[in-house]
């Protein structure tokens, strides 16, 4: 008896530990950003074209473009990659093979960013550089790199969601004549639709989230992108650039990129979350 | 390369204090304790304080510690300022408001700024002016430098960063650095995009050129250390020590090290220009 409230207790001050590092979390980054913000104006951070911190310049905006444009791409490589992976392990490919590619997947996960950067910065950017044309760090690099790291959170999710539609479903489908492609289009897809844009929102928060891989392949540059093979730089690579050098109003400024990052993820989770959820009523 | 250890050493050592101010404690650790001296600051000087310190800590085992951190200039001098390290280093010189917080500083050796290319740029001249157009954006293409036709690739350093405080205040001077350039967080991101893109041009710590990249010669002069010591080449920056109040007693004889004979021939069989006592 002893032992099981031992127990409670420890898993309940873990999960407080959660709660509270989160509190700390964003009471920082607030008490941190929020002077620039309020000083400089937060329409104007956000729309301002030029960022120069050292002359007093915050504006994010072609940063916001560059995360925009990034995330975009790796959504348009990932998505329908994604999808057709988690359609093929659900419904065509033998048991064998879909056991065998399923921790291939998650294994894509576990790969660390820095070595999708390099890859991207090593094979991809010469690529485009000599093919397309452009310095090659760019937005396009940018989006196949984090096109392939979003990958397993489309899969895992999206498979999930196709198994957790109802076997009745296809049945009946299947029953009324459809073939098997049409019932999968026709019925099951839709049935599964909230848990598919669920990953997809996730993968979103993923792509806008990385740092890494993205600093080493998008060029940095400080311009509104206009073509995928514009260099960018996203809001979350700007502040892994430059959070080692500012001080003083430069670095209150990051910490503000920090809230406007941290309001869009939570707001894409909150989408994602009440996604996830309709599946499962379903 | 990109992930250079020291950085992320800083970023999580600033997370945890990030973390520990809000929970109001955050006790700032002192420079020297424990045995070691820290110094922090400029990625360009780190290399030649590691060199130096490596010697010293063969030369005099008994001393303590010589512990050096990346981070960059700026962080450095408030690495100095704040007692988180006993020495900031940097790769520029100070401005106004930091020489009026009360900081000393020594020069241990003086550094050339190379504008490099691709080995295979037909273009080995530039002026300063023409420099100065390029990095603006005034000048967009290798033809109208008399090079191929083909679009010019910039490649800057990040807000902060010495080298590039250094370059905007010795070429740039009222130019602003156009917002096409590439930005890189370290003298070898540079080098490698330099060495990988044949359309690129990029400046770094002449020390570190090496065979990679092609160093141009500014305003008919080319890039060596001899060129800048007989101050025939422009764009020399010094690597400072800076530091707040008085140096403790074994971080004064580091730093007399550092700047006797045999250190100073180290800087300058690497590259740089020694400092004249």
């Amino acid at each position: 008896m002893l032992k099981e409230k031992l127990v409670q207790y420890l898993l309940l001050a873990f999960a407080l530990t959660a709660v509270l590092s989160l509190t700390v979390i964003t009471v920082f980054i607030l008490r941190e950003g929020l002077p620039v913000l309020v000083e400089f104006g937060l329409v104007r951070f956000l729309t301002d074209r030029v960022w120069a911190p050292t002359r007093g310049q915050f504006g994010i905006l072609a940063m916001i473009l560059g995360s925009l444009w990034v995330t975009g791409g790796a959504l348009l490589v990932g998505v329908p990659l994604g999808l057709a992976v988690a359609i093929f392990t659900t419904d065509y490919a033998p048991p064998i093979l879909a056991e065998l590619l399923r921790p291939a997947i998650q294994l894509l996960a576990g790969i660390p960013s820095v070595i999708y950067g390099f890859i991207g910065l090593k094979i991809l950017v010469p690529l485009i550089r000599e093919n397309l044309g452009g310095p090659g760090l760019s937005v396009l690099a940018g989006a196949l790199v984090l096109g392939v790291m979003i990958l397993p959170n489309i899969i895992a999710i999206s498979e999930d969601a196709i198994r957790a539609v109802p076997q009745l479903y296809r049945d009946g489908a299947l029953a009324l004549g459809a073939t098997h492609w049409q019932s999968l289009w026709r019925v099951v897809l839709p049935a599964a639709r909230s848990g598919i844009v669920a990953s997809v929102v996730l993968g979103m928060g993923r792509a806008v989230g990385e740092t890494m891989a993205v600093i080493m392949v998008v060029g940095n540059s400080l311009q509104l992108p206009t073509s995928p093979l514009d260099a960018a730089t996203t809001l979350t690579s700007n502040i892994g650039l430059e959070m080692a050098y500012a001080s003083g109003a430069h670095r209150q400024a990051l910490f503000a990129t920090g809230i406007v990052l941290f309001f869009l993820i939570m707001l894409l989770n909150l989408v994602a979350t009440t996604f996830r959820r309709r599946t499962i009523r379903a | 390369m990109h992930l250079r250890p020291a950085r992320r050493l800083v970023i999580l050592a600033f997370l945890w204090c990030a973390l520990a101010t809000s929970l109001g404690a955050c006790v700032p650790s002192s420079g020297g304790t424990a045995g070691g001296i820290v110094l922090a600051g400029s990625t360009s000087v780190q290399p030649f304080a590691e060199l130096l310190a490596e010697e010293y800590a063969r030369e005099h085992p008994s001393e303590p510690v010589i512990n050096i951190q990346g981070g960059g200039s700026t962080a450095g001098i408030e690495a100095a300022l704040s007692g988180t390290a006993e020495i900031g280093m940097s790769s520029r010189a100070l401005r106004e408001a930091e020489l009026a917080e009360g900081l000393s500083y020594q020069p241990i050796a003086y550094d050339a700024i190379a504008v490099v290319v691709h080995q295979d740029n037909p273009i080995s001249s530039l002026t300063s002016e023409q420099v100065r157009q390029i990095f603006s954006g005034e000048i967009t293409t290798w033809s109208q430098l008399g090079g191929p036709e083909r679009p010019i690739t910039l490649i800057t350093r990040e807000e902060g960063s010495g080298t590039r405080g250094a370059f905007e205040e010795l070429l740039m001077q009222d130019s602003r650095i156009s917002d096409r350039a590439l930005r890189q967080d370290s003298n070898g991101a540079v080098r490698v995009i330099v060495n990988s893109d044949p359309a690129a041009i990029g400046y770094m710590s002449l020390g570190i050129v090496g065979t990679f990249v092609k160093p141009v010669a500014l305003d008919g002069v080319q890039p060596t250390t001899r060129a800048a010591i007989e101050g025939e080449y422009a764009l020399v920056r010094p690597f400072l020590f800076v530091w707040r109040g008085e140096l403790s007693p074994p971080a004064r004889k580091f730093v007399d090290y550092c700047l006797s004979p045999p250190a100073q021939g180290i800087l300058s069989g690497e590259g740089l220009i020694p400092v004249e006592e």
